[in-house]
């Protein structure tokens, strides 16, 4: 049957598994050779799409049993195979209706830092994640990242089985081999365990009861995510562990170091929430933060900013000291930054000083420590210390500055002290900086070991990969920002007989058979009182363990001692990709087709530079320059980014990666390649242009709004007091006056008239909402040619605009779904009526009549309409487990067929059954769209236009709302608030008009 | 060379006149039928080359179909926002060449022009191939080409109609149309001939397939009055034809609300422009054909002369529509309208956009001069460069008009593909292949009619007629 080598060790391997067939039918069968694949697909295709392996019908209904029973989770564990049978439902399960989903809590985890969310479960089948309300690091939102994670759980680049130096093993032989590993070890000496920062309390438990067991083993911490700077610069101001939480919506007055606080970092969802809240404006008697912001590359948290202004980090890291003495907190001495005029300096100092207990400084994670001890000393001197800043124990189990630790681990390792090493979820081996060689450590260790969801670079490098089970499949736990705890409950049995972090601690414990529910469950019975089963259940349910934030700390803070960074002239900030973070989600095809906020770039990172830089530099985007700093170098192409700081680079690490997946290898350049571990903040870095170039792809050309983009008034934006001028009609809002003249009467709209509003003052352009889209609308990813040619199927994207100078910019985020016309251009130019006006106003796209002329298209003026130019979709014929992540209330497509925005009709639809069912109207709220739900600021607001009393009808009455377009006498069902900012009314020069 | 020529080996002197001086009905037809009637071994050796090149680039056609059909629409460089690209372009660049076809023929003949007898007939073959690679554009270019018939209004079981106030619905009854009226037309004017073709057939099979088309024509003066009755209706009802066709494709257009599109001119201005692309293409054609067959005694400068004056004043229409088109985007005062026209004239494209104005309006200037008008091989090379230029009028139009629309966000660019050009030049392999069958399969000039033209010369032109035949023969003397 086949020429190929049947690998007979593998066999063994995989009966020994259990995870074949009982009764095999061939050699072929169990090697798994690609021609018992094709016999099997030509003879029996159900049985071989979409998943190969352990994934299979049964599961799914253990999983309805398992998810019917919150407390019992038996069913989990999965019984033995030559025992199993499949049965149909007796009985209906009470909580199961088939074609309606529940909903989970659980956590995704940051840094180890949770965020709460609800898995949404299609018969046992998770599909999207939602923001859990009830969690204080969510709140019902969540970021772009969160919104991709499912489709990580189905990736089939996975790791499937347990590898012994490439070849497939079993988890028998590994814990077998890791405890005869640790019985040579007396005392656990020469045991080495890296995990990333752990946050679980039942993980750190068991650490401890390991280093309990085994004293001279030791623990290292290391995860590129965690802001070491904010560890050490607590330590430095207040020589203990603490962690500062921040009350942006008690704060009028906020100024923010190098800190993108509404997107990035732990809490950052808690932080748009409230920031939003104290920043939102419907009339011009409601109330507006300040927002001041310094930093490097464009943030999401300063495309909101009053006054922003671009430093290179040792100028911001100064500007922090110059601001302190200013305001009488202890600092080291520091000239205020050219580049920071006088007036503004003085402008701040004085907002400030008048918004003593009501203003707030924030530092981000990539300024060293110094300027974080800085940044608690303002916060101090300012009053603000218990108003709009306090201080909490840290949710880390054990805080640690990981770079350090790090470093520690490799001088053990390269003296040969480390005998046997664990790696836990970590991927070292590329994400180690470049300066420790953490590959050629790795070497002289003769046991290794590694835990993760992919075979990657550190699986490579290791002597045993075991697969992790991902966290939708397992038990498990974790703490947030402000130390809430979260016991996180699998959706579904492991894919690839993964394994959790606390399972492996079982094994190292010595029970190799460990079973994570039991480990979680045992381990909080232990720190309840009270009833148990109540605890449990109601913590389970809710996501979130009430009464378990931490504790709060009474600090005092030393005076700063010490000094600056030094400045150099150029500074490389080495930055945690948007989308990818350290470089975990390089195969997750959604996030790397997610266009970057300011540049619309995918599929791709660059050094991001100044336009004065490029020109000094004889650079344009795209050309290639070599970076050398710390003796290393690397080949970036450029981007040439208005609003970057002159005199430094901002390149994205999580890129370069050699072992993805299909997805992500070789995708972008590998910036850890110039990361240096003993550098807090910036390094400095020298330049050189070279004649190579490179294909970046951007989803938007940009274009200023100076000029032609100005006359159209697609961005409206004013300042506060210009809209207190002209309170009811403000000039900015609407700078034309257009007519309405139909010689047709309006359709009435009897029952419900959809529309939504999109609040550009709190828009961060963080594409929650793009993401969050994707997955609730089967949106399939086209690849970066595609992407090049204008392919891409996004049916909400975040325009960004720039107004002002290259050098200092004002940047505009501006979400754009389809505006569902009411009197919509597509529709009568559809020859086969296949885009059509529904009886709710819906602007609704009948798939199946579509014979693709594109024509809606050319007359869309929003351009929102996305075509399937080629099959993207996956059809069912050729389908991989991908395919499993689609949401079944919406269809997917198939080539040649135009799709768009449907303002979620899936989810109107459901709930017009759920009210007719009770014989009332759908209540205000009740119909969420999938971006409505995601966004961290709120600015996204939907509902009936009928209902006088609904939220949307009462945004829209905002004197800010506006049509887009306007003049076209389409009359969209989206609207936008014009944004509105705030500058200092001392500062002559109001930023926030144009 | 060609079969007739070889016979005809006296020196030959281009005439003026609609025929030359002193044909006779015999010599028409030995010029025009007995290459068609000739055996497969005396076809000559350019037709076989010609063919051969043409047939190889059909296959190109037939690939690029299979490719299109297989893969999707994708393969072309089509995007958001530029979502009809090159295939459109090519669409409309073969409708327009389609028009003159109908023009000569339905239009000439209504108004009694004799001069079209000897043009008429490739010019309307020409027509009806043009139709057929332009009507086959909409549906491949469509993203479902299977479902195509969801255009037409046929009962069935979803219970929908078309959508009838879609332009494109307008434009599939219209090429319909089009296409359906042309080939009737053009068949019933092929009868005479066919049967003259019966006639003079020497083997049974030519005198079978002529025979069955030729539908039993026994050339009776009842036939003929009935023929003639027949002939002037369809030529009435195909007249405004040539009007509405391209009328209705330039509806696609206007009636959206793009920059550069949404202009009530584009009816009239279309029509020219496709009857400016129809008589380039006619004089692509006839200029070497008449070479190739030896027909300059028939297709005279007169006609070139003719051709040519019409398409310097169809051009000139055209040109006048650019200017109108800038006119009015500065005149509405609208931002995108002006911004539009700014960006054909100085923006990324803004090349193609003067290099139009050289192709379509500095390059037909010499027409104005007789002595250019009656230089044959100066008229193709003046053709082919309106050909390009219509080529591009429709890029500016389309393409670059859906490059940068409304909001800026969703400019981008547009670059064609390999696929895009090898449909398109596959599509010319299409044309010349029917071309070429056509030119060794039925008379390319209607000899019926030249033969009335004939007869009126004889009959009607006397004086002129004894005066031109001494001039003739005069001046046929080596000097």
């Amino acid at each position: 049957m086949s020429d190929a080598q049947i690998d007979f060790t593998d066999i063994r391997a995989k009966l020994a598994k259990h995870e074949g067939p009982d009764y095999w039918r061939s050699i072929d069968q169990l090697a798994e050779t690609e021609e018992f694949k094709l016999f099997l697909q030509r003879e029996f295709p159900r049985q071989a799409a979409p998943l190969e392996g352990s994934f299979e019908r049964r599961d799914f209904l253990k999983l309805l049993g398992a998810s019917m029973a919150l407390a019992g989770l038996s069913a989990c564990a999965r019984p033995p195979l030559a025992h199993e049978k499949i049965v149909p439902y007796v009985k209906q399960p009470e909580q199961i209706t088939p074609g309606r989903p529940l909903y989970f809590a659980t956590a995704v985890t940051y840094a180890g830092y949770a965020e709460g969310v609800l898995a949404e479960s299609h018969q046992g089948r998770p599909t999207k994640l939602e923001g859990n309300p009830d969690h204080p690091a969510s709140l019902g939102a969540t970021g772009a990242i969160t919104q991709a994670q499912v489709l990580t759980l189905y990736d089939p680049d996975r790791a499937q089985e347990v590898l012994q130096k490439g070849q497939p093993s079993t988890w028998d032989d590994f814990t077998s081999a890791l405890s005869g590993t640790l019985a040579g070890l007396p005392g656990g000496d020469g045991f080495a365990l890296l995990t990333e920062n752990v946050t679980s309390p039942t993980l750190a438990s068991q650490i401890s009861d390991f280093l309990g067991q085994h004293p001279r083993a030791r623990w290292f911490q290391y995860d590129p995510v965690h802001p070491d700077n904010v560890v050490a610069g607590a330590r430095l101001a207040f020589g203990q562990d603490v962690t500062a939480v921040y009350d942006f919506r008690a704060a009028d007055v906020v100024v923010a170091l190098d800190s993108d606080f509404l997107d990035a970092g732990p809490g950052s969802l808690a932080h748009s929430r409230a920031f939003a809240d104290a920043r939102r404006l419907r009339r011009a008697t409601d109330t507006m933060n300040r927002l001041y912001a310094f930093e490097t590359a464009p943030t999401h948290s300063a495309s909101l900013a009053d006054h922003r202004v671009a430093l290179k980090p040792s100028d911001v890291s100064a500007l922090a000291a110059a601001l302190a003495a200013a305001i009488g907190a202890s600092a080291p001495t520091a000239q205020r930054p050219a580049a920071v005029s006088q007036a503004l300096f003085d402008a701040l100092v004085a907002d400030l000083e008048a918004s003593r207990g009501r203003s707030l400084v924030v530092v981000g994670p990539d300024q060293p420590p110094v300027v974080h001890a800085i940044g608690h000393a303002l916060n101090a001197a300012l009053g603000n210390v218990g108003a709009t800043v306090s201080y909490v124990r840290p949710a880390a189990a054990r805080p640690a500055i990981h770079r350090e630790e790090l470093a520690e681990l490799v001088g053990l390792m390269n003296d040969g002290s480390v005998k046997a090493l664990v790696v836990l979820g970590a991927n070292p081996v590329y994400t180690a900086p470049a300066s420790l060689d953490f590959a050629g450590a790795l070497a002289k260790v003769p046991f290794s070991a590694k835990l993760g969801l992919y075979h990657d670079e550190t699986a490579d490098a290791v002597t045993w990969s075991v697969p992790e089970s991902h966290f939708l499949e397992a038990w498990g736990d974790a703490r947030a920002f402000d130390g809430t705890a979260t016991i996180r409950q699998p959706l579904i049995l492991p894919f690839y007989a993964g394994k959790s972090e606390i399972e492996l601690l079982g094994a190292l414990l010595g029970n190799p058979s460990t079973a994570g529910y039991d480990v979680v469950r045992n381990y909080w019975r232990a720190n309840v009182t009270g009833s148990f089963d109540d605890f449990w259940r109601e913590s389970v349910y809710r996501g979130a363990v009430a009464g378990s934030s931490s504790p709060a700390v009474s600090v005092s803070a030393a005076p700063v001692a010490e000094a600056l960074p030094a400045a150099s002239n150029f500074e490389l900030k080495l930055v945690l990709d948007d989308s990818l973070l350290d470089g975990r989600f390089a195969n997750n095809g959604w996030l790397q087709e997610l266009p970057k906020a300011f540049s619309n770039l995918t599929w791709d990172n660059a050094a991001v530079i100044a336009p004065t830089t490029a020109e000094s530099l004889g650079v344009k985007t795209g050309d290639v320059v070599k970076l050398t700093s710390g003796g290393k170098d690397l080949s970036a192409p450029v981007w040439v980014q208005p609003g970057h700081a002159v005199g430094a680079i901002s390149l994205a690490l999580g890129y370069g990666r050699a072992r993805a997946g299909k997805v992500g290898t070789g995708v972008g350049v590998n910036a850890y390649k110039l990361l240096d571990h003993t550098a807090a903040g910036a390094q400095a870095v020298t330049v050189a242009k070279t004649n190579d170039s490179h294909a970046l792809v951007s989803t938007q050309t940009h274009h200023s709004l100076e000029g032609t983009g100005e006359a159209r008034h697609i961005v409206r934006s004013g300042t506060l007091s210009e809209f207190r001028a002209a309170p009811d009609h403000p000039h900015f809002v609407h700078p034309v006056a257009h007519h309405e003249a139909d010689l047709y009467p309006d359709f009435e709209y009897k029952g419900y008239r959809w529309g939504m509003v999109i609040d550009q003052t709190v828009c961060t352009g963080c594409n929650a909402c793009v993401v969050a889209c994707q997955s609730e609308n089967n949106i399939p990813i086209v690849g970066k040619a595609e992407v090049a040619r204008g392919r891409e199927m996004h049916w909400i994207r975040v325009d960004n605009y720039y107004s002002g100078s290259l050098d200092d910019p004002q940047f505009f985020h501006q979400p754009m779904p389809c505006q569902q016309c009411e009197k919509a251009p597509c529709e009568p130019v559809c020859p086969v009526g296949a885009t059509v006006h529904d009886s709710e106003g819906l602007n609704v796209m009948v798939y199946n009549r579509c014979v693709g002329t594109r024509y809606c298209s050319n007359n869309c003026p929003y351009k929102v309409r996305r075509f399937n130019w080629l099959q993207y979709a996956e059809l069912a014929t050729d389908a991989t487990a991908l395919s499993l992540a689609n949401n079944p209330d919406v269809t997917v497509r198939s080539r040649g067929v135009m799709e768009k925005c449907t303002y979620c009709t899936q989810r109107i639809a459901t709930a017009r059954i759920d009210a007719s069912v009770e014989d009332r109207k759908i209540r205000d709220g009740e119909v969420v769209t999938a971006c409505q739900a995601a966004c961290p600021t709120q600015a996204i607001v939907f509902g009936d236009l009928n209902d006088p009393t609904s939220q949307v009808t009462a945004v829209k009455a905002s004197p800010l709302n506006y049509w887009m377009l306007e003049e076209l006498q389409t009359f969209p069902r989206t609207t936008y608030l014009a944004k509105v900012k705030n500058p200092n009314p001392a500062l002559a020069s109001a930023e926030g008009s144009h | 060379m060609a079969v007739a020529a070889g016979k005809r080996k006296a020196p030959f002197k281009e005439t003026n006149r609609v025929i030359r001086p002193g044909e006779t009905y015999g010599g028409i037809d030995d010029a025009v039928l007995t290459p068609v009637l000739a055996p497969l071994a005396k076809t000559p050796m350019w037709w076989w080359i010609g063919f051969t090149i043409s047939a190889a680039v059909l296959l190109v056609y037939l690939v690029s179909v299979v490719k299109l059909i297989t893969t999707g629409i994708g393969i072309f460089g089509n995007n958001i926002p530029v979502a009809w690209g090159m295939p459109i372009i090519n669409f409309v660049w073969w409708i327009g060449i389609g028009h003159a076809g109908t023009l000569i023929s339905a239009a000439l003949l209504l108004f009694r022009q004799p001069w079209r007898t000897t043009v008429n007939r490739f010019a309307e073959a020409m027509t009806i191939f043009a139709v057929v690679c332009a009507g086959l554009y909409p549906i491949l270019h469509l993203g479902r080409p299977w479902v195509f018939y969801w255009l037409v209004p046929y009962p069935n079981t979803f219970g929908l109609w078309p959508q009838f106030r879609s332009p494109l619905d307008w434009d599939f009854f219209a090429i319909g149309t089009y296409f359906t009226i042309s080939a009737v037309f053009w068949f019933i004017g092929l009868i005479p001939d066919l049967a003259t073709l019966r006639d003079r057939s020497k083997t049974k099979v030519q005198q079978l397939l002529y025979g069955i088309l030729a539908l039993g024509w026994n050339g009776s003066a009842k036939a003929w009055q009935r023929y003639q009755r027949a002939y002037l209706l369809l030529a009435a009802v195909s007249f405004p034809l040539v009007l509405s066709v391209h009328s209705t494709i330039a509806m696609d257009f206007a009636a959206a609300q793009l920059p550069g599109w949404n202009n009530t001119i584009m009816p009239p201005y279309f029509v020219a422009g496709a009857v400016f692309a129809g008589f380039a293409m006619v004089l692509i054609l006839a200029v070497p054909l008449r070479k190739a067959f030896g027909l300059e005694h028939l297709v005279t400068l007169r006609h070139l002369d003719n051709a040519s004056k019409l398409m310097l004043a169809t051009g000139m229409i055209v040109v006048y529509g650019y200017f109108i088109e800038i006119f009015t985007a500065w005149y509405s005062g609208v931002e995108f309208e002006r911004y539009m026209i700014w960006n054909r004239m100085f923006g990324d494209h803004a090349v193609f956009f003067w290099a139009l104005i050289f192709c379509n309006f500095v390059a037909i200037q010499p027409l104005w001069f007789r002595k250019v008008r009656q230089s044959p091989w100066a008229l193709f090379f003046i053709a082919i460069i309106v050909s390009v230029g219509m080529w591009l009028e429709r890029f500016v139009i389309f393409v670059v008009s859906l490059t940068k629309d409304f909001l800026i966000s969703s400019w981008a660019d547009y670059v064609s593909t390999v696929w895009d050009w090898s449909l398109f030049i596959g599509s010319l392999g299409l044309f010349s292949t029917l071309f070429f069958l056509f030119i060794r399969l039925l008379p390319s000039i209607a000899t019926a009619e030249t033969k009335e033209t004939a007869y009126h010369d004889h009959h009607h032109g006397s004086d002129a007629f004894e005066h031109a035949r001494m001039e003739y023969f005069h001046a046929e003397e080596p000097a």
